[in-house]
């Protein structure tokens, strides 16, 4: 199953060697990865999305709690949470029709950022699943680039997660 | 602890150490730490033993944390120096051996240029390290080392390197030692919970067919006493793994001597059929369960230990027990006494039975009549002879088997192995370390022709140093135990397992100038060993020249369950 974990760690240089080492030395998945500092500067928050038997996420959430670098792991799916992430992908303005491309970034409420050099470039911010089938609506020919971030979480509610 | 005294960073690590109480540096000289040594120089309280390679510091250094619980330090230069130290790391990483390894690195403005003699000492060592540390600002010098021996000491213990550029060690700076340190993202539970520990208690109080089973945190915590109290006040068998030896009495009627892959038939058998399983400090190796499908089928399983990581990991827990062993037991032996009515005598007492069964198949029986040596022999004769008080080191192999199975170890860190990595050449430089702490105790190599020349070189630093280990050689002329693999399931084909062209080892010890001993024929073992043991001031080398057909039973082999061992071949199991 997919998991959400959500880390407090040191922001250290080493920390995320030390965290992404753990998951390719003990073959755990991961399927993205994402870090920035908090507003403590000395803190990261990081979210880590994998999959695996319950077991598996046992051991992995062990596993990231006992480096040192480590203050906290908490297992989103435990929680109500929300996930989110960031979509920009340039587009071949000169393949589209205005209206046709207005009504499906309309539809998924994205913002256009940049429209130059006969280039469409397009932000859009939801969950892993709704980034998908945006690009499906799009034709393969269409597309210059996608970048994506991977995919940031956080708990619903009274929920807060603090060193 | 001295307050705000300026210093330079290379006099800042000498005094760190000091202030940490550490008397004996096992170490290696060269560029990037050259302001080190000069400080070194200049200082009385700190031993440093000149190795002559540095897998041997590490070794040693472990060897010497091992027999004393205390932390072995090593001190490497960098680039080859901290690489060849790397396998001594791995060695103490995968036993939880505490060792802080000072690591010299190039100046702090050439990192990352390919500085001469650069490596990525962090990057390489990060897999196999506890935790590690760059020091930037020789301000960080002092608390970054507190904080290493914390790291390396507390928890389940381990190795920590810290890296050190030459710069930072020339720099000054106000020298204070803390006194304490706090780290946040770093705190270690050590007190059981005490609802798990009740629940704990019932569960062994409805055992009918009882078993416990320790490993190495048994050491590594000190709790041997409260782990023999518990267990001859329950009156339960137990056994220890290849790491857990010492941490019962061996010679007592409750042991059942070492379980797993060379265990033996009553370890493993009452392993398989037990119904309560209460594991502690031990870690469900592979050599350990065989395969996991068919390992405890019957058992509730109880498991103590400081890791959670290790808990459920292999194998799925029915009462996990966070804490550090030590303190667990003492508090399940506070409750136990109340409980003690509880247990089903007549079943433990009919559990007995089956056990006493199991060990009337003699399973490590061998063939006393042979007029070749066999290396049981020469073992259980060294046992006899220093009374079971000796310090045993060994190397990886047939004799590690035959030593871990034959030398009855009543107390504890007196087995001293390379159980979880199976580095081969351990052996000598461990022995080495512990014969720097344990100066008047007998201290034995075991080792096998393959392994000893590994780290040969360490004869050199024993000589310096007047450090006369005494080196058992069960000299079979083969890799034995890739020998036996070959034998069993490659056909008797024995690709590259001879051991062609050996030194002449009476020769090589004298040219090293120790004593060597040559013996060939089984009547000779004891008057060699007590010959050997007798010159108490010498390093000796006793090469025994032994039956190369031996093999080490009881096996199971890999994919095979606890009770599916093979015994002697004129024995084989149904
Ligand atoms: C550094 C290292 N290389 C290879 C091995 C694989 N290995 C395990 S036992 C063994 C043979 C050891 O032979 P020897 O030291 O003569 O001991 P014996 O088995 O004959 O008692 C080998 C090669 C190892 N454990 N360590």
């Amino acid at each position: 199953m997919r998991h959400i974990l959500s880390l407090l760690v040191e922001n250290e240089a080493g920390a995320l060697s030390r965290i992404s080492g753990l998951f390719s030395a003990r073959a755990f998945n991961i399927e993205s990865l994402t870090v920035a500092p908090t507003e403590d500067e000395s803190l990261s928050r990081m979210t880590i999305v994998t999959t695996g038997s319950d077991q598996i996420i046992e051991q992995i959430t062990k596993q990231l709690n006992k480096l040192v670098d480590v203050i906290k792991v908490i297992d989103l799916n435990e929680r109500n949470y929300i996930e989110r992430e960031l979509l920009l992908i340039k587009l071949d303005s000169t393949k589209i029709g205005t209206p046709q491309l207005e009504s499906i970034v309309s539809e998924f409420k994205g913002v256009v950022i940049d429209d130059s050099d006969n280039t469409i470039t397009i932000e859009l911010i939801n969950t892993g699943e709704v980034l998908d089938s945006f690009i499906d609506k799009l034709e393969k020919d269409w597309i210059f680039e996608v970048v994506r971030t991977g995919v940031s979480g956080i708990a619903l509610g009274a929920s807060v997660i603090k060193y | 602890m001295e307050t705000n005294e300026k210093l330079r960073g290379a006099d800042i690590f000498v005094r760190s150490l000091i202030d940490e109480g550490v008397t004996h540096l096992f170490g290696y000289p060269g560029g990037a730490v050259l302001h080190i040594y000069d400080a070194l120089y200049k200082q009385q309280e700190i031993n440093h033993i000149l190795v002559r390679h540095e897998q041997g510091a590490t070794h040693a250094a472990d060897g010497y944390a091992r027999a004393t619980g205390k932390p072995g330090v090593v001190l490497v230069t960098s680039g080859p120096g901290v690489t060849n130290a790397i396998t001594g790391i791995a060695t103490a990483y995968m036993d939880s051996i505490p060792l802080v390894v000072f690591s010299g690195q190039v100046i702090t403005s050439m990192i990352g240029n390919d500085a001469f003699q650069e490596v990525d000492a962090i990057g390489i060592s990060r897999p196999c390290v506890k935790h590690n540390f760059l020091v930037k600002d020789v301000k960080d010098l002092a608390s970054t080392i507190k904080k290493a021996f914390y790291v390396a000491m507390s928890g389940r213990p381990g190795p920590v390197l810290v890296d050190i550029p030459k710069d930072v060690t020339a720099d000054m700076c106000d020298y204070s030692y803390p006194k304490d340190i706090e780290m946040r993202s770093y705190r270690p539970v050590t007190k059981g919970h005490p609802g798990q520990i009740k629940r704990a208690i019932k569960m062994l109080m409805s055992a009918k067919k009882p078993m416990v089973y320790t490993g190495g945190g048994v050491i590594l915590s000190d709790a041997h006493e409260e782990l023999t109290f518990m267990t001859q006040k329950l009156g339960y068998p137990i056994t220890n793994t290849l790491m857990g030896l010492g941490g019962y009495p061996a010679t007592d009627k409750q042991f059942l001597g070492m379980l797993g892959m060379h265990g033996t038939y009553e370890a493993n058998m009452a392993m398989h059929h037990c119904d309560v399983l209460l594991a502690i400090g031990a870690r469900f190796d592979d050599r350990v369960t065989g395969d996991l499908e068919k390992f405890c089928p019957y058992a509730r399983i109880i498991h103590i230990d400081v890791d959670p990581a290790s808990i459920a990991k292999n194998v799925p827990v029915d009462i996990p027990i966070v804490g550090d062993v030590k303190s667990v037991l003492s508090d399940i032996n506070k409750s136990l006494e109340s409980q003690l009515h509880k247990i089903d005598k007549e079943a433990i007492a009919l559990w007995w039975n089956q056990i006493h069964e199991w060990q009337k198949m003699d399973c490590l029986r061998f063939d006393r009549q042979s007029e070749k040596i066999k290396p049981q022999h020469v073992i259980e004769t060294l046992y006899n002879l220093t009374n079971g008080d000796a310090y045993v080191t060994s190397d990886v192999g047939q004799h590690q088997m035959w030593a871990a199975q034959f030398y009855k170890f009543n107390k504890p860190r007196r087995w001293i192995n390379s159980g979880g990595l199976g580095t081969m050449g351990f052996g000598l430089p461990a022995a080495m370390g512990v014969k720097v702490a344990h100066p008047d105790d007998t201290v034995v190599c075991i080792s096998g022709e393959a392994s000893l020349v590994m780290c040969i070189q360490e004869l050199s630093t024993c000589l310096q140093y007047g450090l006369p280990v005494k080196i058992i050689l069960l000299n079979n002329r083969y890799m034995g135990m890739v020998r036996q693999w070959q034998e069993f399931f490659y056909d008797k084909r024995y690709s590259h397992s001879y051991m062609d062209a050996l030194p002449d080892f009476t020769k090589l010890a004298e040219s090293f100038g120790h004593v060597g001993l040559r013996v060939e024929k089984s009547s000779d073992v004891k008057g060699a060993l007590e010959e050997g043991l007798a010159m108490t001031d010498r390093l000796v080398l006793m090469n025994f020249i032994t039956d190369q057909t031996e093999n080490v039973y009881p096996m199971i082999a890999a994919g095979k369950g606890q009770h599916e061992m093979h015994l002697t071949p004129e024995r084989e199991l149904a």
